[in-house]
């Protein structure tokens, strides 16, 4: 690469957004303000993708407030900068970050309510996909019965009171004491695309798991009840396909 | 291929759907092409209810066709089944980049004006067309630094890329406005060099000002509204070209719908004026 090429320009003006000098070769009318008009890069993409994570992820951000949160970002973007443009899918490795930052590790459960808003914010972009009829079930057999559960689910659980944490943060929410963990929850887009997030006990997490792992219904309800997994799935049209496992 | 049409348009936001789906007063709506590249939801089908009812301009903001390490493919296969799917009246995108190896840096950077950029981003154009299979319209960007390696003038590269690939241009004339005063040239002298002639949208937006010790530095905020500078050169502008389609962007501080259509009708005032004048625009 020649030293003045487009490309060896572009390297050092990347390098620079991270360190503390302009690069070499900018001009302004005065040249000793070259660093401040810099600076309004570095500001700008610091800024945008901060907005970024604060956008997927704000009870993050409410929970350790937009400050720590806006320093905390720019840890994370530094360490693990987006790699596509299309910044809807970007927040993936937060959680992880999350888990493993020092200065949140009094906050246990925060990693969990990161995880908890990213599969909140995949549901709300998941492929599209009809709902089955409510008494499309009726005729089938469990012991051979398959269901086919829409993009956006995604089974949610943790340790810690994460979702009770995370539903004590959305508006108009009443306070309540906070029961132990663990939290599970069943996250998914309904057909009017609002986002559900459904909190479940210990029995219908169970059966939601395994229905979602491809489990025909009988296996998967061998030790618990699947009326209140079913009910849940057509309430909010997350059944998008059954398989009778009779051949037609 | 229908074009736009010469009226006024408003970005698109998701709290402003029922409103747009509603008003009759704008011509056409204007999104990013990355909030759409997503599998499906909320956004596919508000998109698609929209554009029965209003023109479309879909306008990228992460091609980053300024990157010396050429074009992103999978970028560039996502944008085409977006505008494929979608068969908007217009496309465009940015004269800046925002990628060199694998960070996203999610800004519109700058570009020094050599033949060697030159080449590069002529090249990408063609490459997008031909993509695409359609002209595309780029953008004049908004700047605070420019390059000691620059040999040629904004509009000179401008002119040259126009001539070279046969895209067309996206003016917008707050970067203008914004350029013009931190780097302390004049704004109309730079638009009587600027090939109006393939101009196929413009795009007026508000701006933010620090102030530097030598004066103002312009901050291209699209959180504000139109500054009156910017209506002025508009205004100049459509009296040489007659009525353009015309953009209101707001991005930040994204104010209510009323708001916005209160920009619409100031920028419907100016092009309703401009009517009968010469038309030298594309």
């Amino acid at each position: 690469m020649q030293p003045d090429s487009h490309a060896a320009q572009q390297q050092a003006f990347e390098a620079a957004l991270w360190q503390q000098d302009p690069p070499a070769g900018l001009r302004a009318p005065v040249m000793a303000e070259v660093a401040q008009r810099f600076a309004v890069y570095r500001n700008n993409v610091q800024h945008s993708l901060t907005r970024a994570l604060a956008a997927r992820f704000a009870v993050v951000e409410q929970l350790v407030g937009p400050t720590f949160f806006t320093a905390m970002a720019r840890v994370h973007i530094a360490q693990d900068p987006p790699q596509s443009p299309v910044l809807l899918g970007w927040g993936a490795t937060f959680a992880d970050f999350l888990d493993g930052f020092a200065p949140v590790a009094h906050l246990p459960f925060l990693g969990d309510v990161a995880r908890l808003e990213y599969a909140r914010g995949r549901a709300y972009h998941a492929a599209d996909a009809a709902p089955v009829a409510a008494d499309a079930l009726a005729v089938a057999d469990p012991a051979t019965l398959r269901l086919g559960l829409h993009p956006s689910v995604q089974l949610f659980t943790s340790p810690h009171p994460a979702l009770q944490i995370w539903q004590a943060h959305q508006t108009g929410a009443t306070r309540r004491p906070l029961r132990a963990g663990p939290d599970h929850a069943l996250i998914g887009r309904a057909p009017d695309f609002s986002i559900v997030t459904a909190p479940l006990d210990q029995d219908t997490y169970t059966v939601l798991r395994a229905l979602a792992a491809g489990d025909r219904l009988g296996d998967a309800t061998t030790h618990a009840d699947p009326t209140a997994a079913l009910t849940l799935l057509l309430r909010h049209g997350l059944i998008t396909t059954i398989d009778t496992g009779v051949s037609p | 291929m229908p074009a736009l049409p010469r009226t006024t348009g408003l970005g698109f936001k998701p709290q402003h759907f029922t409103d747009m789906m509603a008003t009759d007063t704008i011509g056409f709506i204007e999104v990013h092409a990355e909030n759409y590249m997503g599998d499906g939801g909320a956004p596919h089908a508000m998109l698609a209810a929209l554009h029965d009812r209003h023109a479309l301009s879909i306008h990228g903001v992460g091609l980053s066709i300024g990157s010396a390490g050429g074009l992103d493919h999978d970028h560039l296969a996502r944008l085409r089944k977006l505008i494929d799917r979608y068969q908007p009246e217009s496309f465009s995108e940015h004269l800046a980049w925002s990628s060199h190896g694998a960070a996203w840096l999610n800004d519109l950077l700058p570009l020094p004006y050599t033949p060697e950029t030159l080449a590069t981003i002529c090249a990408h154009v063609d490459q997008v067309q031909d993509t695409l299979g359609r002209r595309m319209l780029l953008e004049n960007p908004a700047t605070y630094v420019t390059f000691a390696s620059s040999t040629l003038s904004e509009t000179d590269f401008l002119t040259e890329l126009v001539q070279r690939t046969g895209c067309g241009l996206l003016l917008d004339i707050n970067n203008v406005f914004v350029s013009a005063t931190n780097h302390r040239f004049d704004a109309r002298a730079y638009l009587a060099d600027f090939p109006l002639f393939a101009v196929g949208e413009i795009h007026l937006a508000g701006h933010d000002t620090e102030d530097l010790p030598s004066g103002p530095l312009l901050i291209d905020s699209h959180g504000a509204p139109v500054a009156d500078p910017v209506w002025a050169l508009y205004t100049q502008v459509l009296a040489r070209t007659g009525p353009l389609p015309t953009l209101i962007e707001w991005d930040t501080d994204v104010p209510d719908f009323a708001t916005l259509l209160a920009e619409a009708a100031r920028a419907n005032a100016i092009l309703h004026a401009a009517e009968g004048q010469q038309t030298d625009a594309a």
